[in-house]
């Protein structure tokens, strides 16, 4: 069969099959892709641009970086944004863990309904968990004058509230693999609870484990929508900084900012990417 | 699966501290609004529960109920070019060789993980107008217009006295560039799950036995592919019209979705009852598709056996 196909495509005239070949096709997938990529390319491009105007090439600056660099509101946001994305990841991975474990080794009443009301944070459309959130912590009234790290309180716990769910489905996939003979002979030898869990549970989690927090990572860094509306007056994160600037103009120091941004999600979805691949390939080992 | 009293201790610490969080942090706050959705707006910020449905009434109203019926059919439009430009898209990808599959597949997937935020922002800087797009424009405008100056048809002016800039910003067809834009990835990614579980020798026969590629299209993939289409359908549909920010950022004063008065709701206009009357029937919405695709995949199974 392989053989097969390999000699359809390398002979010359193109199968009826090979709709990958058909130049209408490729048209419109070259089309497609230039659509999506054309205005993130030239967004990324005239960052790097040394003219005010923005819109014709005048040569090669890194002077963009550096004003946003030196921008102290800026990099107020991004720590802020780092800061906020680093506890969420590390709730949102227990607390994902814990209910990917739950759901996949127990069977207990109202079970699908249960799944349910988890993945409910990733179906129900933002704007309204945002202005949930924001009516909540104003209800029960959440102190908005607080120190620094325990002024994003509000905006990490609703980000906790809506990734952890997904880094959830993450690790209950990787746990399908799992073979649930090696806990339950631990546990007839005699290993504890906490122990399984420890010891056979999570390493084998580990990829899903890490999976699910760099997605933790990459959506909390990533939230606008409801980050803007749990945010404080005092707080800003590094997206919704970027909302208030892109609402005054188009300035190549946004172009740097988000090229920055982007950058970073590029790298932190690169090293998760490789480690599922490095991971597949030891299970095939 | 063991039962859960077979080992309560172990299920409860698992269970707990998840469901505790998802209680307090997300189902408390969506009940808080639901319940302010029947309330009355007393003061400033205090608001009185009286279980009126007058919130309810209001997004009747004809102002109201035009933007609902604006979102459905901006989300409606955004959905459809989304199917018709990702079939064959997800075509292509699923009769690639293997080995570019797996780039393309990326390629199509990535803008998912560049924030939505910056991309639409990158819209804006195409669009605009003084952007990049009547850039070009601008310049292959004075291009013909030279060419005729030199074939001697200069003094007519055919292309007009100097350049129009396009608007292509701030208006409603901008919102659906963006929403495509970004929902295109939703849509491909089901169509390609479908499309590759596929057995292509269904398409083979099809074709040996003398449909045509049109016919083959319609009679063998597209119901073949119905359960990835329409899971494709409500994957777009539902984040499209709860969106926001390209509304917000790409639309003019007559673009305005949904989101945009709930945000207006609980901001600006600070009614929160109306806002949170408005958030729960924006969400009622998402429960009708969701509930719609989950009848058609269970259909599907049923039909399938």
């Amino acid at each position: 069969m392989a053989l097969l196909s390999r000699l359809r495509a390398r002979r010359e005239p193109i199968g009826p099959l090979d709709y990958y070949r058909k130049l209408w096709l490729r048209l419109i997938m070259a089309g497609t892709l230039i659509f999506l990529y054309g205005p993130i390319s030239t967004l990324v491009a005239f960052s790097f641009n040394d003219s005010r105007r923005n819109i014709v090439w005048r040569g090669f600056t890194l002077k963009y970086y550096e004003k946003a660099l030196e921008n102290d509101e800026l990099i107020e946001a991004f720590t802020n944004s780092l800061t906020i994305a680093f506890f969420t990841t590390i709730v949102s991975v227990i607390l994902a863990a814990l209910a990917a474990y739950v759901l996949w080794r127990f069977r207990f009443p109202f079970k699908a309904a249960y799944e349910g009301a988890v993945a409910l944070p990733i179906v129900i459309p933002e704007i309204c968990m945002g202005v949930a959130m924001m009516a909540f912590f104003a209800r029960i009234g959440w102190p908005s004058d607080l120190p620094w790290p325990l002024s994003l309180s509000q905006i990490t716990i609703a980000h906790i509230a809506f990734s952890f769910p997904f880094a959830a489905i993450v690790i209950r996939a990787r746990l399908e693999t799992f073979n649930r003979e090696l806990g339950e002979s631990a546990r007839d030898l005699g290993a504890s609870e906490a122990r399984v869990f420890w010891d056979i549970v999570v390493p084998h989690m580990k990829p899903g484990l890490i999976a699910g927090a760099l997605l933790s990572f990459t959506l909390s860094l990533d939230d606008f929508v409801i980050t803007f509306f749990t945010a404080g007056p005092n707080t800003v994160t590094f997206p919704v900084k970027v909302y208030s600037m892109v609402r005054f103009s188009v300035t190549p120091e946004v172009n740097a900012a988000s090229t920055i941004l982007i950058g970073l999600t590029l790298v932190l979805t690169a090293i998760a990417l490789r480690l599922q691949n490095r991971n597949n390939m030891n299970m095939q080992a | 699966m063991e039962h859960w009293r077979k080992s309560a201790g172990a299920f409860w610490a698992g269970f707990l501290p998840p469901t505790l969080w998802l209680l307090a942090f997300f189902f408390v706050p969506l009940s808080l609004i639901w319940a302010f959705s029947f309330g009355e707006k007393s003061g400033i910020i205090d608001i009185d529960l009286v279980w009126t449905f007058e919130n309810y009434a209001r997004a009747l109203e004809p102002l109201y109920l035009g933007i609902f019926a604006k979102s459905l059919w901006m989300a409606t439009i955004t959905t459809f070019i989304c199917l018709v430009v990702g079939f064959p898209v997800a075509i292509g990808i699923v009769f690639a060789p293997p080995k570019m599959r797996m780039w393309l597949l990326l390629l199509v997937i990535l803008p998912f993980w560049t924030n939505l935020l910056i991309r639409t922002y990158a819209l804006i800087a195409v669009l605009r107008t003084r952007g990049h797009v009547n850039f070009a424009l601008e310049w292959m405008w004075d291009h013909a217009n030279s060419f005729l100056t030199l074939i001697g048809l200069g003094s007519f002016s055919l292309l007009g006295e100097r350049f129009e800039p396009l608007e292509m910003l701030y208006n409603n067809t901008a919102v659906v560039i963006g929403l495509v834009y970004v929902g295109l990835p939703f849509m491909v990614l089901p169509l390609y799950a479908a499309l590759d579980r596929l057995d292509r020798s269904y398409i083979e026969a099809s074709l040996d036995l003398g449909a045509g590629h049109t016919r083959t299209f319609w009679s063998v993939v597209v119901p073949l592919a119905l359960p990835g289409i329409a899971s494709g359908i409500v994957i777009t549909f539902i984040p499209t019209l709860g969106s926001f920010l390209t509304p917000d950022l790409l639309g003019g004063p007559d673009s305005q979705m949904i989101a945009n008065v709930i945000e207006r709701q609980f901001k600006s206009a600070n009614h929160w009852p109306f806002g949170s009357a408005l958030s729960f029937l924006l969400m009622y919405a998402t429960f009708f598709g969701l509930a719609v695709r989950a009848l058609m995949s269970r259909n599907e199974e049923r039909g399938g056996r």
